[in-house]
C-alpha cells in the first residue's frame, strides 16, 4: 500500500508534511520487506537531520537496516512507544509506528522526493 | 549458485531466498518469527538438502572414520548416529558432523553444506586404510520435520513402525509414504524431530506427501532464518560463524565431544598439549539486558577491558529479548555476571546465560 498523499525516499522512508513540522515513518512496502522488526534505533529530539544521511537503525530478527532523512531539519518529537512496541512498525507503517517530527530547513527539498507514482515506478524496477 | 531438488517447490510457496554456502535456499516462507514460534509449537518442515553426505565402505571404513573423529565412533552400534568433530593437527576445526553406523563397514557422514569440498579432501587425504568413499550429496535430499507433533505427524506414513520408539540420535531405513528414506531422530532446533534423507529425485515426493498434513497441523515450511534462531536457543554452535579451522572444541565448549582415551585421532596430539597448557579462550552464553541486538563481530567489554567478539547474536523469539555466544579471553566469568557488547559505538549491557538459552 502506497498512500497517496506522501513523499518518498528512495531507501523507502515516507515525509508528511504539515506546515514547517514533517513526520517521518518507513512504507508499508519496506515493513513487508524487513518483517519481524524487534528494535528501533532513533535519535533525540533536538538532534540535526541531514537529508540522505543516516538517522537511525531499525533491526529484524535477521539484519540491521539504516534508516536515511528524507529531509534536513531539527527533531522535534521521537516517537517513544516503539521502544517497547516496534512491532508497531509492521503493524502500522503510516500511523502508530512513524519515528519522528522534525521541523525542517528547506521546504524544497520535499520537491526532491518521490511521489505515490513514482515511488511505485522504483518499487517496481526494484524487484524487477 | 547450486539449488536443492526442491527448489521449484519453494518458488511456488514465495519463499524469499539467500545465498548459503553456495546454495540458494529459502531463507523465510512467511515471517522468520512465525516460522520459528510454528517448530516450537507445533511442527516445521525444512529442506536441508544442501547438506553433505558421505558414505564409507569397505573393510576399512570403520578405521578410517575412528582416525578422523573426535569423539570415539567405537561407540556407535549398527543404527546409532554420533555427533562429532574432525579437527586437523594443529587442533583447529575442520568441520562438526554426524556419523551414521549402519555396518561396521558402512558409515554415513553428514557434514555442512559449505565444507563439502574440503571435508572430502580431508577424508580422502587421510584414506589409507583402503576404505571406499563416495561423495553422494548430489543425490541425496534431506528434510526435517521438527516440532512437538513431528511423531503424530510422520507415523501415518511408516506403516510398518511406530517412530516414537526410534530413539534420539538413532535411525532405521524405512519407507516413508512409500519413498526408501533414512529416518533419523536427529536435528538442529531442540525439538522433538526427524531428518529424512532421500534420494534427490524423491525429496519433491516427500516434501508434496508431507507438506499438507504439516499444513492441517498448524505448521509451517521454515526456512535458514528460522534454522539459525531455532538452533541459536537450542545453544549449539553453527561451524564457519561461531567456529572454524583455527578454534579448537575447547574453546567453543565442544569437550565433551573429544575422546581421548585409549584412541588415536587427527589433532590428539595437539589438543592434549593446549589443555595442558590452559586454553585462553571460551566461548559464552550471553543475554542483552535492553533491546537491542548483538550480533556476529560486536565486540564485548568486561569492566571496560575488552574481551573478545559476538560469534552469533539474534532476538529470540521465544524469549522475547536477544541473545548470543562471544568467544572471550576472561577466565573470571561466571553465569549473571554483566557484560557490554559495544553496537554502533555505544555500550549496551548484558548478562552471561546458560545454554541452552531454553
Amino acid at each position: 500500500m502506497i498512500l497517496q498523499e506522501l513523499k518518498y525516499n528512495e531507501s523507502h522512508e515516507w515525509a508528511r508534511q504539515e506546515g514547517d513540522i514533517v513526520t517521518i515513518g518507513i512504507s508499508d512496502y519496506a515493513q513487508s520487506e524487513i518483517q519481524d522488526i524487534v528494535y528501533v534505533e532513533l535519535p533525540e529530539v533536538g538532534t540535526e537531520l541531514t537529508q540522505k544521511t543516516e538517522f537511525g537503525v531499525i533491526e529484524s530478527v535477521k539484519a540491521a537496516f539504516d534508516l536515511y532523512a528524507p529531509v534536513s531539519g531539527e527533531v522535534i518529537e521521537v516517537n517513544e512507544s516503539l521502544l517497547d512496541a516496534p512491532e508497531q512498525v509492521n503493524e502500522s507503517p503510516y500511523d502508530d509506528g512513524w519515528f519522528l517530527k522534525i521541523r525542517i530547513t528547506n521546504p524544497d527539498e520535499l520537491n526532491e522526493l518521490l511521489d505515490a507514482d513514482s515511488y511505485q515506478a522504483h518499487i517496481e524496477a526494484e524487484h524487477a | 549458485m547450486k539449488r536443492t531438488p526442491l527448489y521449484q517447490v519453494h518458488e511456488t510457496l514465495n519463499a524469499k531466498f539467500t545465498e548459503f554456502g553456495g546454495w540458494e535456499m529459502p531463507l523465510q516462507y512467511s515471517s522468520i518469527v512465525k516460522e520459528h514460534l510454528a517448530v516450537r509449537s507445533t511442527v516445521g518442515l525444512f529442506d536441508l538438502s544442501h547438506m553433505g553426505e558421505f558414505e564409507v565402505h569397505g573393510q576399512g571404513a570403520n578405521e578410517l572414520v575412528q582416525k578422523l573423529s573426535t569423539n570415539d565412533v567405537g561407540r556407535l552400534t549398527d543404527g546409532r548416529v554420533l555427533y562429532t568433530l574432525f579437527c586437523n593437527e594443529t587442533g583447529g576445526l575442520v568441520d562438526d558432523l554426524l556419523i551414521y553406523r549402519h555396518a561396521d563397514n558402512h558409515y554415513m557422514l553428514v557434514v555442512n553444506a559449505a565444507n563439502i569440498k574440503k571435508d572430502f579432501a580431508w577424508v580422502e587425504t587421510h584414506n589409507d586404510t583402503g576404505a571406499e568413499i563416495k561423495d553422494v550429496s548430489g543425490n541425496t535430499a534431506l528434510i526435517a520435520l521438527q516440532g512437538p507433533k513431528a511423531i503424530d505427524i510422520l507415523n501415518p506414513f511408516v506403516p510398518e513402525r511406530d517412530v516414537s520408539e526410534i530413539s534420539f540420535f538413532r535411525f532405521v531405513v524405512d519407507e516413508v509414504a512409500g519413498i526408501p528414506t533414512t529416518i533419523s531422530r536427529t536435528g538442529y532446533t531442540g525439538e522433538t524431530g526427524f531428518e529424512l534423507y532421500v534420494n534427490a529425485n524423491r525429496a519433491e515426493g516427500l516434501w508434496n506427501a508431507l507438506y499438507p498434513i504439516v499444513i492441517e497441523a498448524d505448521g509451517q515450511p521454515v526456512g535458514l532464518g528460522a534454522r539459525d534462531t531455532l538452533r541459536l536457543e537450542a545453544g549449539l554452535r553453527l561451524y564457519g560463524v561461531d567456529m572454524n579451522d583455527d578454534t579448537n572444541p575447547y574453546e567453543v565448549g565442544l569437550s565433551k565431544f573429544v575422546k581421548s582415551k585409549g584412541r588415536q585421532f587427527i589433532g590428539k596430539g595437539a589438543l592434549l598439549t593446549q589443555k595442558k597448557k590452559g586454553i585462553a579462550k571460551q566461548m559464552i552464553g550471553f543475554q542483552m539486558l535492553d533491546r537491542a541486538v548483538a550480533r556476529t563481530g560486536y565486540a564485548v567489554y568486561q569492566e571496560g577491558e575488552h574481551i573478545g567478539s559476538v560469534t552469533s547474536g539474534a532476538p529470540s523469539p521465544s524469549l522475547k529479548c536477544s541473545i548470543g555466544f562471544a568467544l572471550v579471553t576472561s577466565q573470571t566469568i561466571s553465569e549473571d555476571d554483566k557484560i557490554d557488547i559495544e553496537i554502533r559505538s555505544r555500550m549496551h549491557p548484558a548478562k552471561i546465560v546458560k545454554v541452552p538459552f531454553i
